[in-house]
């Protein structure tokens, strides 16, 4: 089994730790910020970082609708906290100018949980993926508020005042989640977009 | 419910971690971090692709020019931007002043930055930063006192430059120092770490940390005297991650412009081609000053220790 090539949306945001996270599941993960090397990649991560940024760099960097093809094509794609924004249909307390992808029927809210100084870490049972939930880290993180029929809710907040809100769905090869596993050490989620791109390519 | 529960289900979600407050820094790698003064800057700011806005009420520039005592701004202007715009905002407090610290945690900024361009408060002190949930960054123009600021709880570190002189070249020696004293490390027998913590006045724990990673355990910004999509690339290509930009733009002739030019040159800074099309046509650069024309008791840099 060759390892499935899987590109990091490297525009701005924290790119590293996806890398990182995606090479220690055995991937080959390389950046990607030109069209040329998108075509090169089996899938696709949206790292977390600023979407009103990333939203913007993605238009003036002409990489929207070769991303929103590949997408069509059933190009797989993770994306993680802003990530998560740039696949949402509709976004909620956004710029009126932000626009994610043409990616999952769902609508996010940004910042939902508050601010910075109400960043958190909590654990999340994630549907498919075995061994307990996962430590998550949510860092000004959006929240799923709607999802249409084909979405597959995969994990929820339990504790707290925001217990029973959505933090990670799939679509099809569309993964998203609001919380951040490349912040942590515990490689489960990438293990399971990589193992969906392997399936796919 | 299952048997084999996880030790950490059920636990009540918990804040200000350091893991939030160095990730949140993370987040903000390979984007530019604005000085603005009124809520119109930031909305500037943000439509020029800013990942965070720095409010302030006065930029360094004008505190240079102005002097007197600077201070925390007027809690009623960070409101105003808080209010105008939707990326994270950073309100700078005085070195040592906890309770101007306090005050814009209780407002709900995003960060704090602990900085020697407000006149310090504590000559001796700086702030205790784990005691407080919302994150801090400070500056730093070598590897010993960036160490002690992240021992202070600093979950975020930049270069401090020569605010307000759109002179970068005490940007450039801050990150070149950082850099070297790293590669310095990571280059040394490990009974040799001992000494090089005595030296570089940090604890042996980070010192250890450093030298086996190669990198600080939080993410390094560049800031201090960045004018132009030239300068911020050139930070970039020394091992900053991103950049803060204070008094450059919005002393500028054209700051919308010039604003998304350092945005796009941050994110393609090593691609000379992408470069030398953002340079264009950006209209007048800051005036600057020589940082070896000002005194020596009125350069910022030299502040904090």
């Amino acid at each position: 089994m060759t390892a499935p090539v899987i590109g990091v949306l490297a525009l701005q945001g924290d790119v590293r730790e996806h890398l990182a996270a995606l090479a220690a599941v055995g991937a080959q993960a390389r950046p990607v910020r030109r069209p040329a090397e998108l075509d090169a990649v089996d899938g696709l991560v949206i790292p977390g970082g600023e979407s009103t940024t990333i939203s913007k760099l993605v238009d003036i960097f002409e990489l929207r609708e070769p991303i929103d093809k590949r997408i069509a094509a059933g190009m797989p794609v993770y994306g993680s906290c802003a990530g998560l924004i740039m696949l949402a249909a509709e976004v909620l307390d956004g710029r009126p100018d932000q626009r994610g992808f043409d990616g999952i029927a769902m609508t996010v809210r940004r910042n939902a949980f508050g601010r910075q100084v109400d960043s958190f870490e909590a654990p999340v049972e994630i549907s498919g993926i075995d061994g307990g939930p996962l430590h998550a880290v949510f860092i000004r993180a959006p929240w799923v508020e709607r999802v249409g029929p084909d979405v597959e809710v995969l994990g929820t907040i339990t504790e707290g005042p925001a217990a029973g809100r959505i933090v990670a769905v799939r679509q099809n090869n569309l993964l998203a989640t609001s919380f951040h596993p490349e912040l942590t050490h515990d490689r489960r989620l990438h293990h399971y977009f990589t193992h969906l791109v392997h399936t796919t390519a | 419910m299952s048997e084999t529960t996880s030790p950490n289900a059920g636990v009540t979600p918990v804040v200000g971690t350091a893991r939030v407050k160095r990730g949140m820094a993370e987040m903000l790698k390979g984007g530019v971090i604005m000085d603005v003064v009124t809520a119109e800057q930031a909305k500037i700011a943000e439509d020029a692709g800013a990942v965070a806005v720095m409010a302030l009420e006065r930029v360094p520039a004008d505190i240079r020019a102005q002097g007197g005592v600077s201070r925390m701004s007027d809690p009623d202007m960070i409101d105003g931007i808080i209010n105008a715009v939707s990326i994270p905002v950073m309100a700078k407090a005085r070195i040592g002043h906890f309770v101007e610290a306090q005050i814009l945690q209780a407002l709900g900024v995003d960060y704090v930055d602990e900085s020697e361009v407000l006149t310090p408060a504590d000559y001796a002190n700086h702030i205790d930063k784990w005691a407080f949930t919302v994150p801090f960054v400070c500056g730093a123009t070598n590897l010993g006192e960036a160490l002690r600021r992240i021992t202070e709880g600093a979950a975020m570190i930049r270069s401090k430059g020569e605010a307000g002189t759109g002179d970068v070249s005490n940007a450039t020696g801050h990150m070149r120092k950082i850099r070297q004293e790293i590669r310095r490390l990571a280059s040394l027998p490990a009974d040799e770490l001992f000494v090089a913590a005595k030296e570089l006045q940090a604890p042996y724990e980070l010192v250890k940390e450093v030298a086996e990673t190669g990198k600080l355990p939080v993410v390094l910004f560049t800031a201090g005297g960045i004018a132009t999509p030239a300068d911020a690339a050139m930070m970039m290509q020394l091992g900053a991650e991103g950049v803060f930009v204070g008094s450059g733009i919005f002393k500028s002739g054209n700051p919308a412009q010039r604003a998304a030019a350092i945005v796009k040159a941050t994110t393609f800074h090593d691609d000379p081609d992408v470069l030398a099309k953002v340079s264009r046509g950006l209209g007048e650069a800051m005036v600057g000053i020589n940082v070896d024309d000002i005194p020596v008791p009125h350069r910022l840099a030299d502040r904090g220790w």
